[in-house]
């Protein structure tokens, strides 16, 4: 197997109303690496991740995942492969119990009932929600409904974790424990995108900037997000020394 | 828990079992050809599409506005989801949503569920749908056109569902035609009226925000031919059949004619044509069914002539079609 | 206002509760069927029948009273059928305002609406001792087509989500319009049903955008069109036994009403 776990190559993207959201965008992501794609709102970052499993698609610009070039017939394994959540855990948890929700992805893989149990468990586990499989995702509060959404897709084992925004929408406690959640998936390819530097700064060892579509810089967490020039050209703030 | 309720969601109890039978018939037909049909055109959004759209219809519902006297007008919604997605899409989403009302809050019947949905959902749909596409036809090239179309449409919807409602209740023999007809059509003739204003103003928001969603809605209407006939045929044949379903035609007259109190007893609470019925003519019977056809004729006209008159004054100022 | 199915105990243990939904959702159709069949004359069937649905209401600990209260939901529809009074021929009773109430016709009236709170009554003891959901399963394994099962579990999910949408808006037009919002608030009626239908315009656009993420976020899950779910256990005997028994009280009532009461 290739250590290279995602490589996207010269992708461009038009929204169908002509916005161009995305322009020559290329990076390679190695396993295990725990990688933060920050950039402004409107930078294009929500259209990047949902090209990496194909709920956008491209012409020109070429995905590949563990080694699978993204096509028409890879799509469904490659979905298995990049867990992708989504901004808005309401979008994400559809159904009415969290088990539902959890086991969704598992059972639309074509795994076995049981297996589709075990996984709940585990996923359920993963993100400190034990014992929540019966609640009602509607009544949970906002920490615990990002909580259920990341283990909605760990459930399905992925290769890469892909979060957009993760913290958004939380407070300060549900933001820390976010942080702490996310800080213990060590073995984890991560993939986070967001305009929280703290964030970045706590979770990840490289950032790749983002900003009107463009790649404006890629390189190590600690030296970007300390550059205050560059923060500010992209309408970001930079991480004070700790 | 509180909607305010119109008189349209039947609880269970006023339908006999054969009338709810029909009325469950009727919709599992509908909503199969339904299922297919958006099936087609949505593919597997299909899902994701109704459902929260179905859910959109019940928190609409929800948003009322003060009328007067403490009361409050709401939306029903199936002419505007029919005009927005198509009385297909319309006829799952209001069948979804009735049921939830039925089942979960005793807003209408679990037996009536079959007919309270056929009213609301289908017959809402497809006669509001076939005014706003005739409207859209006769007033063809016409700005404002898709809006007077859906105002007609939404009154329509509204006031065949709820002369609907009165033909099931008299062939259940729970109420008296000659008296639940004309009260359901006078009540609703107002209902529709906040109705058309909701569904006009809503549009309105969704062409200045959205205006690509509106243009595909009309150009799929310009295409409904077919919808026409369905509607206007469903509109008469409600008409046709209302003479028929009093199991006594003669009840109330004759009843407060040998009491001596024929006055009285001849006001009813609302009433658009007296007694829904048309003077100089005999059978009560032919005379029922000619002032339902009057009632459509009116209808059509109406809307035909406001068409002609904004097609004449834009027609001078030089149109430009939206 | 607010709706809230939150509070409703659907969850409990008691044998109501356990007993199998789809056993349960059959039942109570049964029964409503059978309350609605009741010949009008046989009187002494309707207490019968309402022992009958308050023995379930005690055994589903739901309060025979506050069933009984909850039951008058439907009754204002009646209004509808108070002209039966007048027009069902018959004895004369008595004369009201210049309309004269006949036997056979308060007989009918007063049926329909001891019939109609007593069906009304066991559609809330269903709604009250199962869970939505189950419902819901119930349903789809009586054959309900799967595709509308599922719209109705997304409308479920979604109606407080749009309903929380829908208070946001109201609270922005309430925080404008410097007038109570159920009050007379400011403008003519027709105005005002203007701002109502602006305020829907607004929540269909917002509901359909987010038909489209959360069709993203099923895709990202492997989602292709077919919905998969656990299968539910099959229904075993032992689990529908329990619910013959109310169905064997409501074949005795209506066998005594046809066969004695019915004169
Ligand atoms: N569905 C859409 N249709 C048209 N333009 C869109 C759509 N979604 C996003 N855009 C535009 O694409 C650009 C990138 O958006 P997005 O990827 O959401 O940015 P980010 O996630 O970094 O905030 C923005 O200019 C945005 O307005
Ligand atoms: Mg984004």
């Amino acid at each position: 197997m290739s250590e290279m776990l995602i490589q996207v190559q010269g992708l461009y993207y038009h929204y169908p109303d002509g916005t161009a959201a995305l322009e020559d965008v290329s990076f390679t992501i190695h396993r295990g690496e725990k990688v933060g794609l920050i950039g402004p709102n409107g930078a294009g970052k929500s259209t990047l991740l949902l090209h990496l499993n194909g709920i956008l698609r491209s012409s020109s610009g070429q995905i590949t995942i563990d080694g699978l070039p993204l096509t028409e017939r890879s799509l469904r394994q490659i979905r298995a492969q990049v867990g992708l959540v989504f901004q808005n855990p309401d979008d994400q948890l559809f159904s009415t119990y969290v088990h539902q929700d959890v086991a969704f992805g598992p059972l639309h893989m074509g795994l076995p009932d049981a297996e589709v149990e075990r996984r709940v468990e585990q996923a359920l586990e993963a993100v400190g929600m034990r014992g929540a499989a019966g609640r009602i995702s509607f009544h949970l509060s906002g920490g615990e409904k990002k909580r259920i959404a990341i283990a909605t897709v760990l459930s399905m084992q992925p290769k890469i974790l892909i979060l957009d925004e993760p913290s958004s929408g939380l407070d300060p406690r549900g933001r820390r424990s976010l942080i702490q959640l996310l800080a213990s998936f060590t073995d984890q390819t991560l993939l986070i995108s967001t305009h929280d530097m703290r964030l970045a700064y706590d979770l990840c060892s490289r950032v790749i900037v983002l900003d009107e579509g463009k790649i404006a810089a890629d390189g190590p967490a600690a030296d970007l997000l300390t550059d205050a020039i560059l923060m500010e050209r992209h309408g970001l703030e930079s991480v004070g020394h700790v | 828990m509180f909607i305010p309720v119109l008189a349209m969601h039947i609880p269970d109890g006023f339908l006999s079992i054969p009338v709810s039978a029909l009325g469950w018939l009727l919709l599992i037909g509908i909503v199969a050809i339904a299922l297919r049909q958006t099936r087609q055109q949505l593919g597997d959004r299909q899902i994701p599409l109704m459902g929260i759209l179905a859910a959109f219809v019940f928190a609409a519902q929800m948003i009322n506005f003060p009328v007067a006297g403490g009361t409050s007008g709401h939306l029903l919604g199936g002419t505007l989801v029919a005009i927005l997605l198509g009385p297909w899409a319309a006829v799952l989403v209001m069948t979804s949503v009735i049921a939830v009302q039925g089942m979960l809050f005793q807003d209408g019947g679990l037996l009536a569920i079959g007919f309270n949905a056929t009213n609301m959902g289908v017959i809402a749909a497809f006669v509001g749908y076939a005014a706003y596409a005739l409207v859209g036809r006769v007033m063809r090239g016409r700005p404002g056109r898709h809006l007077i179309g859906a105002a007609v449409g939404a009154w329509l919807g509204v006031e065949v569902a709820a002369l609907a409602t009165a033909l099931e209740l008299a062939f259940s023999n729970t109420a008296s035609l000659d008296i639940a007809l004309p009260a359901m059509a006078g009540v609703h003739a107002l209902i529709g009226i906040g109705e058309a204003l909701i569904t006009v103003a809503a549009l309105a928001f969704i062409q200045q925000t959205r205006p690509d969603l509106i243009r595909g809605s009309e150009a799929s209407a310009s295409r409904g031919s077919g919808w026409i006939a369905v509607g206007l045929l469903i509109a008469l044949a409600i008409t046709l059949v209302s003479p028929l379903a009093d199991p006594n035609p003669d009840g109330l007259e004759r009843v407060a004619e040998d009491q001596g109190f024929i006055e009285t007893a001849q006001q009813p609470p609302y009433e658009i044509l007296p007694d829904y019925t048309v003077p100089f003519i005999e059978s009560e019977a032919a005379s029922t069914i000619l002032a339902g056809v009057i009632g459509v004729i009116f209808v059509v006209g109406v809307s035909y002539a406001t068409a002609r008159l904004s097609k004449k004054r834009r027609g001078a100022s030089g149109s430009q079609p939206i | 206002m607010q709706f809230n199915v939150k509070d409703r105990p659907s969850m409990g243990d008691t044998p109501l509760h356990a007993l199998d939904p789809r056993m349960k959702l059959v039942v109570a159709v049964l029964l409503i069927v059978g309350i609605v069949l009741t010949p009008e004359r046989a009187l002494p069937a309707y207490p019968l029948l309402w022992a009958l649905v308050a023995s379930l209401a005690v055994i589903g600990r739901v309060g025979v009273w506050r069933l009984a209260r909850l039951g008058t939901v439907a009754l204002p529809f009646a209004l509808a059928g108070l002209t039966l009074l007048f027009t069902t021929p018959g004895q004369p009773l008595a004369t009201v305002g210049g309309l004269t109430i006949s036997d056979a016709g308060l007989l009918r009236f007063v049926s329909i609406l001891i019939k109609s709170w007593l069906a009304t009554q066991v559609s809330i003891l269903l709604s009250l001792t199962t869970p939505f959901t189950d419902l819901l399963g119930a349903l789809e394994s009586l054959g309900i087509p799967q595709t509308l099962v599922l719209i109705t579990s997304f409308l479920y999910r979604y109606v407080f989500t749009l309903n929380d949408e829908a208070d946001r808006l109201r609270q922005a037009r309430a925080s404008r319009s410097a007038a109570p919002t159920y009050g007379r608030g400011g403008g003519r009626w027709w105005w005002r049903a203007q701002v109502a239908g602006g305020m829907i315009g607004n929540l269909f656009l917002r509901s359909t955008e987010r038909s489209e993420r959360v069709y993203a976020a099923m895709l990202a899950r492997g989602f292709s069109g077919q919905m998969r779910a656990i299968a539910p256990p099959p229904l075993t005997w032992r689990a529908a036994l329990p619910g013959l028994l109310p169905l064997l009280g409501l074949i005795v009532i209506e066998v005594l009403a046809r066969l004695w009461w019915n004169g």
